[in-house]
This record gives structure tokens, sequence and C-alpha cells, in this order.
């Protein structure tokens, strides 16, 4: 009987198309904002992502989020060095010169001083050039999209000038950095030149970067330094969520997105429930006559059934291939670069679909449950 | 019980709504139709053809009485069994043929096969054997919208005889056609469903088609008021009431 109930979904091509298309818009619609409500809560953690050289990052105690820094001092470094377990600590600097190119383009950047000696923290992911030549005079690695900002509509080049606050800058690299929680150029260059860039202020120091010795557990080594020395230690990936849950707690994005995901799904539970439930209705009559001839009502509920799955699994397929192709085609815009479709948002809004159109089929299924079957000799 | 009879009825009664608004729709119905017998169900409007019809089909439960079908009584058959009973012994043709517009004739003829798990190229293959035995060899592709009503009304009449069932129910099968597809749709019938082994009972307006009766009974307000026996019957048949009503009618 399943080939019956596949024919009679898709005898009528425009009901059937219909209901794809219902649940194709709800399923884009869904993936599309959860996933770029997820993709922008990841960019609050890009930078701190980025460096993949140390394990751990120590801060100022009220330190709760990677944008808010209050500098720490000098001889916090060599407390935290101190710490048993430690097998290196460097320093970290974080600031927002502007970056104004000598065609008097400028942006606010995010510029990342890293250690002088070790470079630890460097973008390894590099477009073109190599993030070595941050030895040179003046030298900054700039990210690629930033880069498109400065100049827009020029090709990659290295060795251009741009200036920070006014001071000269060498882009000896570009980089393929994660993108930030906000467009603005990611500048990568040695701590002595990036307290140069900003300007002096009694204390310079942003983070810590740590690297725990061979073996330790970074979160065992995290808590120690945070006990000794009373500053703020968290692994890589907890801070990445440090930031995610600041963002969701001190920001309207998950209100804004959290009511439009709402709607999409009030909006698919009804279209689609309603639209299944009305193709259903019409085929009462059809039901009727198959229960009359002896179909059970097991069997019925298996055609429903089955006829709610398929068109749930041809609107989540189509859905997610639109969805897919939009995120596909904005891969390398700069506002929306780092958004993709996540497969833990296309699992979740999968059960979403599964749950809508169960609810349709089961209520459906009680309208055809309680027919008559005699109700098919009433003409 | 006897063994000749495909269905017997006894007193069945049956009521719709309750209190006030109680409507008696059968009011104590007797009712033998025999194996290899054509029998029709006539009576005006509302005096409860359909109704019985459906209680001989375990499709409605009556209030009272007794219905056998093919020797079960089949309201005392637990729901599924009942079902199931239904789905084997008994085919249906309906006054607005009722096929599903999706499939072609042959896949609407081969639901019943389908409904009990005969694979699909069997059961659309003796579909389109039984079609072309009731003239419609070329139109087994065909859907329902591009048929004729005579040509759905054969397809619904494949749909029913496919499965071989011991009972045949007919809703009007006239109907919705005109006097000669009527006619002809009615000659199959005699033709291909009326066998030893099996009854078939008709419910008819239509007195075009009395002719095709081997037993016809009269209903009206919801009893069976007269039954008039004869092979071959004709329409200008004298129909002899029961002992029963005659005693009604004396009194």
């Amino acid at each position: 009987m399943n080939f019956v109930a596949w024919k009679m979904l898709t005898g009528d091509r425009a009901k059937y198309l219909g209901l794809i298309f219902t649940i194709a818009f709800c399923t884009f619609l869904l993936e599309n904002q959860t996933s770029i409500f997820a993709g922008i809560l990841k960019r609050t953690g890009s930078q701190i992502k980025d460096v993949t050289d140390a394990e751990i990052w120590v801060m100022d105690p009220k330190t709760e989020y990677f944008e808010q820094t209050k500098s720490l001092k000098d001889t916090d470094l060599t407390r935290v060095r101190g710490v048993e377990g430690v097998q290196w600590a460097v320093k970290l600097f974080k600031g927002s010169p502007v970056a104004r190119t000598l065609d008097g383009k400028f942006a606010v950047s995010f510029c990342l001083g890293l250690d002088d000696a070790t470079l630890t923290g460097a973008p390894r992911k590099m477009v073109l050039g190599s993030w070595e030549r941050l030895r040179e005079p003046d030298a900054v690695v700039i990210d690629k999209a930033g880069y498109d900002l400065l100049f827009p509509d020029e090709a990659l080049q290295l060795d251009r000038t741009i200036e920070l606050n006014d001071h000269k800058a060498n882009i000896v690299g570009i980089s393929d950095a994660s993108a930030p929680f906000v467009s603005w150029p990611v500048i990568h260059t040695r701590y002595s030149q990036a307290i140069n860039f900003v300007g002096r202020e009694r204390t310079q120091l942003s983070y810590v970067l740590v690297q725990p010795q061979p073996g330790l557990d970074p979160l065992e080594l995290s808590q120690r330094i945070e006990s000794q020395t009373g500053l703020r230690a968290r692994t890589r990936e907890q801070f990445q969520w440090d930031c995610v849950v600041y963002y969701l707690k001190h920001t309207g994005i998950p209100v804004n997105f959290g009511i439009t995901i709402a709607i999409a799904l009030i909006v698919g539970v009804v279209v689609a429930g309603q639209t299944f439930y009305i193709f259903t209705i019409e085929n009462l009559k059809q039901f009727g006559a198959l229960k009359a001839i002896g179909v059970t009502n097991w069997r019925i509920t298996e055609m429903i059934v089955l006829q709610a799955l398929t068109v749930g699994t041809m609107g989540f397929a189509v859905g997610s291939g639109l969805c897919a192709l939009f995120f596909l085609i904005t891969l390398n815009n700069p506002p929306t670069r780092g958004l993709v479709l996540l497969w833990q948002n296309m699992l979740g809004t999968g059960v979403a679909i599964l749950f809508v159109v169960i609810l349709a089929s089961l209520i459906s299924i009680r309208r055809v449950l309680v027919l008559e079957p005699a109700a098919v000799f009433r003409g | 019980m006897n063994s000749e009879f495909a269905v017997q009825c006894r007193g069945i009664e049956k009521a719709f709504g309750n209190g006030g608004g109680k409507v008696l729709a059968l009011r104590g119905v007797d009712l033998d139709v025999r194996y290899g017998e054509m029998t029709l169900l006539v009576g005006p409007s509302g005096c409860g053809k359909t109704t019985l019809l459906s209680v001989i089909a375990g499709l409605l439960n009556s209030t009272a009485g007794e219905v056998t079908v093919l020797g079960e009584q089949i309201e005392r058959l637990p729901g599924r069994q009942q079902i199931l009973f239904r789905r084997k012994n008994l085919g249906f043709v309906f006054q607005q043929y009722n096929l599903l517009p999706a499939l072609t004739a042959a896949e609407n003829g081969a639901v019943p096969l389908l409904a009990a798990g005969i694979s699909r190229r069997e059961a659309i293959g003796e579909a389109k054997r039984l079609l072309s035995t009731l003239g419609m060899r070329d139109r087994g592709d065909a859907l329902p919208k591009q048929l004729s009503g005579g040509e759905q009304q054969r397809v619904a009449l494949t749909r029913a005889l496919i499965h071989q069932p011991r009972l045949l129910i007919c809703d009007e099968p006239t109907a919705a056609l005109d006097a000669d597809t009527g006619q002809a749709v009615m000659e199959l019938l005699a033709q291909e469903a009326v066998r030893p082994e099996r009854a078939v009972i008709v419910v008819t307006h239509d007195n075009r088609i009395f002719s095709f009766a081997d037993t016809i009974a009269r209903m009206d307000d919801g009893r069976v008021v007269s039954v008039a026996e004869e092979p071959g019957f004709r329409s200008d048949h004298v129909f002899v009431p029961q002992p029963e009503v005659r005693q009604e009618l004396r009194v």
C-alpha cells in the first residue's frame, strides 16, 4: 500500500509541490537563521581560535570576553611563568588603532601585538607572504578581508604602506584570519611595534599566552595559575565560550534571532501542518473507500505517516540545498564570511521539521481514524 | 443458520441519535440472501436500504438483531478480524465509483490485492486481465478522469471482483450512468459477478435493472415489506408481502 500512498501524494502535482515548497521554505528559514546566529556568536571568539600555539589565556580577573581588556602589569608575566607546570608564557597585546591607506581610506582595526622573540599567535593560514617577515621593521600582516576593505577592487600585493595611528606600517603578509565579530581588519605585528602604533600607556600587557608542559591538562594548569596569581586563566575553548556567553547575555542578538527562529517554526508548523491537513481531508473519501474495502486503520496510519515523511524529507532536502547554496554564494563576501551551514543546525532543523510533519500527520490521522467507512455509501 | 444463504438478517434494528432525536432507520429487518443469486434491495429514498447494506457489510453495527454473513456473525467479530473478514470476503461497488484519482485503472482495480499484501506487479497484472475480461483491455493505464462513467464503473467492478469475494455489495451501481451504460454495466455484473459460490446484493432505485434480479426485496420505512423470488425476474412482477407484513396490512 506504500505504492498507493505515494501515488496519492504525487498524483496532484500542484499540491505535492506546494507541500514540498512549504517545508523547504521553513527549512531554509530555520537553517539560515540558526546558522547565521551561531556563526555570529562563533565570530566573537575568532581571534582566540586563531591562536593555536598556546592553550591558556591569562587576563585580568574582571575580563569577561576578548574585546574587554584591562592591562596587566609586566610583573604578572613573570608571576605566571613562575607557576609550576608552565612550559612557557609570552605576552600578547590587543589594541584598536585606526588603519589608513595613503589614499585616505581608513578603518578601525584589531591590532594584535605578538611576542617579539617567538611571534606566538602569528596567523598560520596565509594567503600571500610569510608571517616570519614580521621580524622586519614596521612589518604587519593584515587579513584578506581587511585588505579588501582598505584596498577595494585591488589585487593582493605585498610591501604596500598603511598608517596605523599615523605610524607607517609595511604589509609583509596577507592572512586568512577568521572573521571577527565586527568587520574590522585584523592586523598582526610584533608586541613592541604594536604598542608603538597604539601609543604608550602606563601598562600595555593585554593577555599572557601560556603553554602547559607536555602531559599537563590545560584546565588543571589554568586553575593553578588562578589560585597562585589571582589572575583569570582560561583554556582556549573556555575563553571562546566566555565570549559567546557574554554576547548572549549582554546583547539583543539572541532575542532578535530567537524571534525570527520562533516565527519560522510557528509559520512552518501552521502552514505546513495546515497544508498537509487539508491535503488529507481532501482525500478523506478515498481513505473511507479504502477502509470499507478492508484496509486497516494501522495501514492507513502508515500511509499518512509515509506521505508526511516523504514531503518532510523532500522539503528538508530542497530547503537544506537552498540554504547551502546561500552560504556558498555569500562565503567570500566580507560581511558574511565565516558564516556557514553547520551540521548541528541541519540536525536541529531536521528534528524540528520531523516534529512539524509528525504533528501535521497526527492531526490528519485522527480525522481519518474516526471516519466511518459507511460514509462512502452516502454518495 | 442455513448454509444456502450468504446473508441472513433477523430482527435487525438500527437507531441513530438518542433521546428525543432518536431515529429508527431499521425496524426489525428479516432478510435472506442466497448464494448464486443477485438480490436487489429496492424502495424509496430514506427507507433504510443503505443502512441495511452498511450493517450487512460490517460498516455499521446494528442496535438489535442478528446478522450472519457467510456463516459468521460479523458484528461479533473483533474489530481487526472484522476488517480482515471484509477485505477477504466482500467486494464493493459504490454509486460514485470512489476510485483513487491518482491511480490508473489497473492500479485502482488492484487495490484489494495490494491491501492483502500481493506484490504490485502481480496485483496490477491480475487487474489488467480482469479489466480485459470486462472489455477494457486498452484502458488499463488510463486515469479515472480520462474514463467515461461506464468505464469507471467497470474499473470499480474490477476492484470489487479481483480478490474473488463471496459477497458483492453494490450501492446504486447505475445511478450515475445513462440508461444504455447502466444496462451494459448490469449485464457485466450479471455475467461476471453472479457465481454459485457468491451472492450479489444491489441497492437500487432504477427499475430498469429489475430484470437482472433473482430476488427483489422491497423496503419501506425501515423494514423489508416484501420479497419476490424468481430467477430472471421481470419488472412487472407482483410482489408478495412477507407473512408478518401481510398481517400488518390486514390490521
